[in-house]
C-alpha cells in the first residue's frame, strides 16, 4: 500500500480508536432526535382560530428552520475539522512519533496528503451521513425536502474540508494549539466579513461589499456556507428575496443565487494551493 | 556487486550544521566501516542527535557531504536497509505492538508474506512477546523504548542508529540491549550508537568518537584511545587552592576526597603522593588503574576546555 493510503488509514483509525467517531455519532443522533421532534411540533402549530398552518407556510417555516440547524452542523464540523486538523503533524513532531516514520522510505509529501485524506474522508462521510440522518428526520416529521440536497452536502462538506485543509497547513509549522485557534479564528473572522460584505450589498456601499468578496478569497468557507444555503432555500423565499432586491441579499442566512462558477473554480485553485503550501512547508521543515 | 554493496556505511567529509548563529556540528569527517560497532561520544548538546538527523535526512546539512551505504544521505531508497531507534521515542499508544511494528514493516517497506515472521522475530529479540497484543498506551516507558528498538530492527537493515537506546532501561534492560547490539554486529550490520553511558559504550563499541561543541575531539578503536594509566587517590584536608597546586599532574576529576588523575603514567605516583603529603593532605588510598573511558572522556573535555 502506498504511504499515502497508509497515513489515511492510520488517520482513521485514530479517530476510530480514540472514540471520536463514537462521539460524534451519539452527538449527532441525540441532535437528529431532538431536531426531528422539534420540527413535527411544527406541523402541530394551531392558529387562533384552531386550525393547523397550512402546508406551505410549514415548508417555509421548515426551509428556515434547516437553514438554522445545518448552520449548526457546519459549525460543528468546521470546529472539529480544525480542532483535529491543527495538531494533525505538529504533535507527531513534537513528540517524536514522526521520527522513526520519516526515517522510513517516505516522503513527506506521502505523510501531508496521506493525513489530508484521512481527514477528509472522515469529513465528507460525516457531512454526507449527517445530513442523511437529518434531512430523513425532517422529511418524516414535516414532509419537506430542500430542493437541491446533494449539492448541500458538498458545500457543508467542503466547508469542512477548507477548515480541514487551513489547520493541516499551519500544522506543518505552528503547535497544534495555536494552529487551531488561528484556524478557528480565521473561520469566525471570514464569517463576520460576509456578513459585512451582505451589509454593503444592503447599503450599496462597494468598500464593504469588497471585505466579503476579499474574505471569500482568502478563505472560501463563508461562500461555501451560502452554496449551502442556496440548496436549502425554496423556490417562494428565492422569489421573494429577489423581488426585494439588495436588500434581501443582506443576510448570512440566506441565498439569492448559487455560488458562480469564478468562485467555484477559485476554491479548486484554493484547495490545490493550500496542499501545495503544506507540502512545500513540511518539506523544508527541520525536524 | 556494484561499489555501494561494499562502500562504508557511513562516510562523512565536513558535515556541517548551524541553526542561525549557532553551530551545532562543525565540519564532521569520519568513516564507519560495514558491520562496526561505532560509538559517538558526547556531554549533553554536543551535537550527537543533530549528527543522527543530519545522516538521516531530518535535517538538511548547512555544508558538507555524507553517504550511507554508498549512496547520498536522503536517498530514498537507501532508507529501506536503515533502522533507527530515536532518542526521543513515541509510538501510537491507541496501536498494540504488533500493529506498530506491521506499521514499519509497511513503511519499510518489507513484503507482507515476511512481516509475521519478522515481527515475531523483532519482538522476542527485545522481550516482548508476551505483550505483542497489548496498546502501547499501557507500555512503561522502558517498554516503549524495546518496542522502538524492535521497530528499528524489522527488515534486518544493513545500518542502525541507536540515539541513547537504553536511556529507559533497567540494568537488565541495558544487558540485553548490549547483547543485541553485538548480535547485530555478529551479522554484519553496522550500529551508530549514540550515547553518553560511557560504560555502556566501552563494552560494546569498536570504535568511538568524542564530540564536543559540534567537533570530533578524538577517536579511534579503545585500544587507541584508552592507551594510558588513571590514577584514583583518596585523600583529606586539600582545599581548592591546594589542590590547584596538582595541575601538574594532568587532568583532575574532583570528587571531594577522591581525586582522580585521569592521564598519569604510573612512574609518576611517587612524586604525586610526595606532593599531596607536602601540601598537607593526607593520602589513604592510591590505587593505580588502566585508563577507562571515563577516564579519557573526562580528560578530552578537560583539554578541550583548556
Amino acid at each position: 500500500m502506498s504511504p499515502v493510503f497508509v497515513f489515511a488509514r492510520l488517520t482513521v483509525q485514530e479517530a476510530s480508536r480514540r472514540r471520536l467517531l463514537l462521539a460524534l455519532v451519539i452527538l449527532t443522533l441525540l441532535v437528529v432526535g431532538f431536531s426531528a421532534w422539534g420540527f413535527n411540533k411544527i406541523t402541530t402549530v394551531t392558529r387562533s382560530d384552531g386550525t393547523v398552518l397550512p402546508a406551505q407556510q410549514v415548508t417555509l417555516i421548515s426551509s428556515q428552520l434547516l437553514i438554522v440547524v445545518t448552520f449548526m452542523y457546519s459549525g460543528v464540523l468546521a470546529l472539529s475539522a480544525a480542532v483535529v486538523a491543527g495538531p494533525l503533524i505538529s504533535s507527531e513532531v513534537e513528540s517524536g512519533l514522526l521520527l522513526s516514520e520519516l526515517a522510513r522510505p517516505v516522503r513527506r509529501s506521502e505523510v501531508v496528503i496521506g493525513k489530508w485524506l484521512g481527514l477528509a474522508i472522515l469529513v465528507t462521510a460525516y457531512a454526507a451521513g449527517s445530513a442523511f440522518l437529518e434531512l430523513t428526520a425532517v422529511d418524516w416529521a414535516t414532509g419537506y425536502v430542500p430542493p437541491h440536497p446533494i449539492e448541500l452536502v458538498i458545500y457543508v462538506a467542503a466547508e469542512g474540508l477548507a477548515l480541514l485543509s487551513l489547520g493541516l497547513l499551519l500544522s506543518t509549522r505552528l503547535s497544534g494549539i495555536t494552529g487551531g485557534v488561528i484556524a478557528l479564528v480565521a473561520w469566525l473572522m471570514a464569517w463576520i466579513a460576509g456578513v459585512v460584505g451582505d451589509i454593503g450589498t444592503g447599503l450599496q456601499n462597494s468598500a464593504l461589499q469588497n471585505v466579503g468578496t476579499i474574505s471569500h478569497l482568502l478563505l472560501p468557507t463563508d461562500g461555501l456556507w451560502r452554496g449551502a444555503v442556496y440548496a436549502m432555500e425554496p423556490d417562494v423565499i428565492l422569489a421573494t428575496l429577489r423581488a426585494a432586491g439588495t436588500a434581501g441579499r443582506a443576510n448570512p442566512f440566506s441565498a439569492v443565487d448559487p455560488p458562480p462558477t469564478a468562485f467555484l473554480t477559485w476554491v479548486v485553485v484554493w484547495f490545490a494551493l493550500m496542499l501545495t503550501l503544506s507540502v512545500w512547508s513540511f518539506r523544508t521543515r527541520e525536524i | 556487486m556494484g561499489a555501494a554493496a561494499t562502500a562504508p556505511a557511513i562516510h562523512t567529509v565536513d558535515l556541517t550544521k548551524r541553526f542561525g548563529s549557532t553551530i551545532a556540528l562543525a565540519g564532521l569527517s569520519m568513516t564507519v566501516p560495514r558491520g562496526e560497532i561505532f560509538g559517538f561520544l558526547g556531554p549533553n548538546g554536543a551535537g550527537k542527535t543533530t549528527s543522527v538527523k543530519l545522516l538521516l535526512g531530518l535535517l538538511r546539512p548547512s555544508s558538507g557531504e555524507a553517504w550511507l551505504l554508498g549512496e547520498r544521505i536522503g536517498d530514498l531508497e537507501t532508507r529501506r536497509r536503515i533502522g533507527y531507534l530515536p532518542e526521543l521515542f513515541r509510538y501510537q499508544g491507541w496501536l498494540d505492538a504488533r500493529e506498530v511494528l506491521a506499521l514499519h514493516c509497511e513503511l519499510a517497506p518489507l513484503p507482507r508474506s515476511t512481516w509475521k515472521e519478522e515481527i515475531k522475530s523483532a519482538l522476542n529479540t527485545v522481550g516482548l512477546s508476551d505483550r505483542a497484543d497489548d496498546r502501547v498506551s499501557t507500555f512503561s516507558k522502558g517498554m516503549q523504548q524495546r518496542l522502538g528498538l524492535a521497530a528499528a530492527l524489522v527488515g534486518k537493515p544493513e545500518l542502525v542508529f541507536l540515539d541513547e537506546p537504553t536511556s529507559a532501561l533497567d540494568p537488565v534492560g541495558r544487558h540485553d540491549v548490549r547483547e543485541i547490539i553485538r548480535g547485530l554486529s555478529a551479522r554484519g550490520t553496522a550500529v551508530f550508537l549514540n550515547s553518553h553511558l560511557l560504560s555502556e559504550v566501552e563494552q560494546v563499541c569498536d570504535r568511538v568518537a568524542v564530540v564536543d561543541h559540534g567537533r570530533v575531539i578524538a577517536s579511534g578503536t579503545m585500544d587507541e584511545l584508552l592507551s594510558g594509566t588513571a590514577v584514583r587517590v583518596r585523600v583529606s584536608g586539600l582545599d581548592q587552592a591546594a589542590k590547584a597546586k596538582l595541575a601538574a599532574f594532568g587532568p583532575i576529576d574532583d570528587e571531594g576526597e577522591q581525586l582522580t588523575f585521569t592521564k598519569l603514567d604510573i612512574e609518576r605516583v611517587p612524586e604525586l603522593v610526595s606532593t599531596i603529603v607536602a601540601i598537607g593532605g593526607r593520602v589513604y588510598e592510591v590505587a593505580p588503574r588502566h585508563q577507562t573511558l571515563e577516564d579519557r572522556f573526562l580528560q578530552l573535555l578537560h583539554e578541550e576546555e583548556a
